[in-house]
């Protein structure tokens, strides 16, 4: 909490989402719980998101950084759509950090997309709230 | 404080007698990946590798109710199980496995009974004298409802569904399980072990009032229920939780409806190791992760068993994963000597108390949901969504704080990041060649047959009788998975949870 309330800042907003048919949810709700308790703004959008709802969710939202939960295996076709999209409504600046079942090789061809970080599994919670801090312009 | 000895009521120390020294557990290894085809050819590969039934992974898609070719299934299809949107592809993931020999296993929920009605047919066309077909279907909509998440259609019309296939399986299939009432996927959202079995058990009330309402009587259908829970961690409290469900679920069947045959109070059990125990750092700590789980399983009396590949936290698994994962069990059951006596631990201070302490905890979840009208009503309200989702992020910062420790994640962690495993590559074209040959199957088959028939469900689906033969004569005509859940939504509509964290 220490960088942002102590600084009366205005708190950094993140739209958590999962994107895909995949129902698996424990992870995308312990990420949005700890980015909360970690004095952020979380709009969790719930299951099934296309790339449109969620580029979409972004704009509406006005969030700094979007968090990705997949775990199905579709990373490869879905992700880099929500890229495309960004980068047609010209919203660069909202960051992507993705988390999930996403190997090495597709983890790296998705930053090279411009995905900002992935995470893979048993990354801690103080790594992803740093990262999602430092997406969002605050150290 | 010492139960009655296996085989007796209230069947705390196992179900039978003599346990493994009978029989021992069928090793089930559940996988599915790709196309039917390459499905088929693995499932092949495992039943030659010494495995004794099968157990099918559904894609995405199949299990949501769409098709390969529906727009929402882009990147999806066969990648986190067989895609199947027709007859024509549960024909091609059975091929050559006579299905009057081989028990099968399907992992289906919201769909299943349409998925089911291809099974039946498949096996139908094979030769099998479906009377005498032996497997199970999943078929828990409650717990996707609870954790899973995978869900088409709202509770209610979907527990209908449900009854009907219990009612159809207690007329036609009597040696089929039509459900497999299942807490594995409420512990891995997070879940305790006590409130895996509480929900679990919970949820089998539900099947049971919901079966009865319908008609039969307990003794007629209860027999044929089954169970599926989690083998996680902590050993003894996972030997615990499945005495302690035997015997819950035996009073409660005894007490609470009246049932006498036998087999209604015997709880039956597959038991899978906990995917979300597995990690993707020092990877091959994995296989003792799940050596350990297995034996809990075992110690515990399952009847049959999955244990985990080491590269689950990465992928699918391998080939050579998944058979070094049936070897393990393979080495539990013929060298270990675990399965020389039922419940070995019965009788331990520690492991008895356990027990009643998990028993006494699931009875208190089971008032409060009675208390709340029942199993839909505390769905509807969130109740057992929220107390997971609270149990799961208390477990995360346990493991942050390091009070719970995760070898090679927490402690003893070593610097050497990156995969030292093989990844199974999935076929890329897989996807494309399931849409063309959906294209085929529209243009060659009768269109007019399929109209007829889904015309005919949803007819059925307005009214009160069981959708089962209507299914069947869908399923024939070659309507597709995506066609019979559209009709059924036009009825029922679809279910949407509230987002809530």
């Amino acid at each position: 909490m220490e960088g942002d309330s102590g600084r009366m800042t205005v708190p950094i907003r993140v739209l958590v989402a999962k994107p895909g048919l995949d129902g698996h949810d424990r992870g995308a709700k312990v990420i949005a719980r700890a980015l909360r308790d970690a004095g952020m703004e979380v709009i969790y959008t719930g299951l099934r998101q296309t790339p449109e709802m969620i580029v979409n969710a972004a704009l509406q939202e006005d969030v700094q950084v979007i968090g990705l939960s997949i775990l199905s295996g579709a990373h490869n076709a879905i992700i880099p759509r929500v890229m495309d999209l960004l980068r047609e409504k010209e919203m660069t600046d909202v960051k992507v950090v993705v988390g999930g079942i996403i190997p090495d090789e597709d983890a790296r061809a998705l930053e090279q997309q411009g995905v900002t970080r992935v995470f893979q599994p048993g990354a801690s919670l103080d790594s992803i709230v740093a990262c999602v801090r430092e997406a969002a312009g605050r150290q | 404080m010492f139960p009655p000895p296996a085989g007796q009521f209230p069947y705390t120390r196992g179900i039978h007698e003599t346990m493994y020294r009978g029989r021992l557990w069928t090793m089930r290894q559940f996988s599915g990946f790709s196309t039917p085809e390459e499905t088929n050819a693995r499932y092949r590969r495992l039943l030659e590798a010494g495995q004794t039934g099968l157990s099918v992974a559904f894609d995405l898609p199949t299990l949501m109710g769409y098709d390969a070719d529906h727009p929402l299934s882009f990147g999806e299809v066969g990648k986190c199980g067989a895609p199947i949107s027709s007859l024509e592809d549960i024909e091609a993931l059975f091929h050559a496995i006579p299905l009057d020999r081989i028990t099968v296993s399907m992992t289906i929920n919201s769909p299943a009974a349409v998925i089911w009605a291809m099974y039946l047919v498949a096996a139908e066309k094979q030769g099998a004298d479906v009377s005498l077909l032996s497997g199970t279907l999943q078929n828990d909509i409650l717990k996707e409802y609870i954790a899973q998440k995978e869900y088409i259609f709202p509770p209610r019309p979907s527990m209908r569904l449900v009854t009907d296939t219990i009612e159809f399986a207690t007329r036609h299939t009597p040696r089929f399980n039509p459900l497999s009432v299942s807490g594995y996927h409420i512990r891995e959202a997070g879940s305790t072990a006590v409130q895996e079995l509480a929900f679990t058990i919970r949820d089998g009330l539900e099947y049971v009032d919901w079966a009865l309402e319908r008609g039969l009587g307990i003794d007629e259908f209860a027999p044929r229920l089954s169970f599926f829970f989690n083998a996680h961690s902590d050993f003894f409290e996972e030997i615990a939780k499945y005495r302690a469900a035997r015997q819950l679920w035996a009073t409660l069947m005894r007490d609470r409806y009246g049932a006498t045959d036998e087999r209604s109070m015997r709880l039956r059990f597959h038991a899978q190791t906990a995917g979300s125990s597995l990690t993707w750092q020092q990877p091959y700590n994995n296989v003792v992760r799940t050596t350990l789980q297995a034996m809990a399983a075992v110690l515990g009396g399952a009847q049959s068993l999955h244990t985990n590949s080491l590269d689950e936290a990465f992928a699918l698994p391998t080939e050579q994963a998944a058979t070094l994962a049936l070897r393990t069990q393979q080495v539990i059951a013929y060298e270990s000597g675990i399965t020389a006596t039922p419940d070995p631990f019965g009788g331990s201070y520690f492991v008895e108390n356990l027990t009643s302490e998990l028993d006494a905890g699931a009875r208190e979840y089971i008032a409060k949901i009675d208390s709340m009208g029942g199993m839909i009503p505390a769905i509807e309200q969130g109740y057992p969504q929220a107390e997971i989702a609270k149990a799961s992020y208390a477990d995360q910062l346990k493991t942050e704080s390091g009070e719970k420790v995760v070898v090679g994640v927490n402690k003893f962690v070593s610097q050497d990041t990156g995969s030292p495993l093989e990844i199974l590559q999935m076929d890329r074209q897989a996807e494309s060649r399931q849409c063309e040959k959906l294209r085929v199957l529209r243009a060659s088959r009768s269109n007019e047959a399929v109209a007829r028939t889904l015309g005919a469900l949803v007819r059925a689906a307005e009214g009160a009788e069981n959708l089962m033969p209507l299914l069947l004569d869908a399923v024939r005509a070659y309507a597709t998975l995506g066609e019979i859940c559209a009709a059924l939504k036009e009825v029922f509509g679809t279910w949407r949870e509230t987002p809530a964290v």
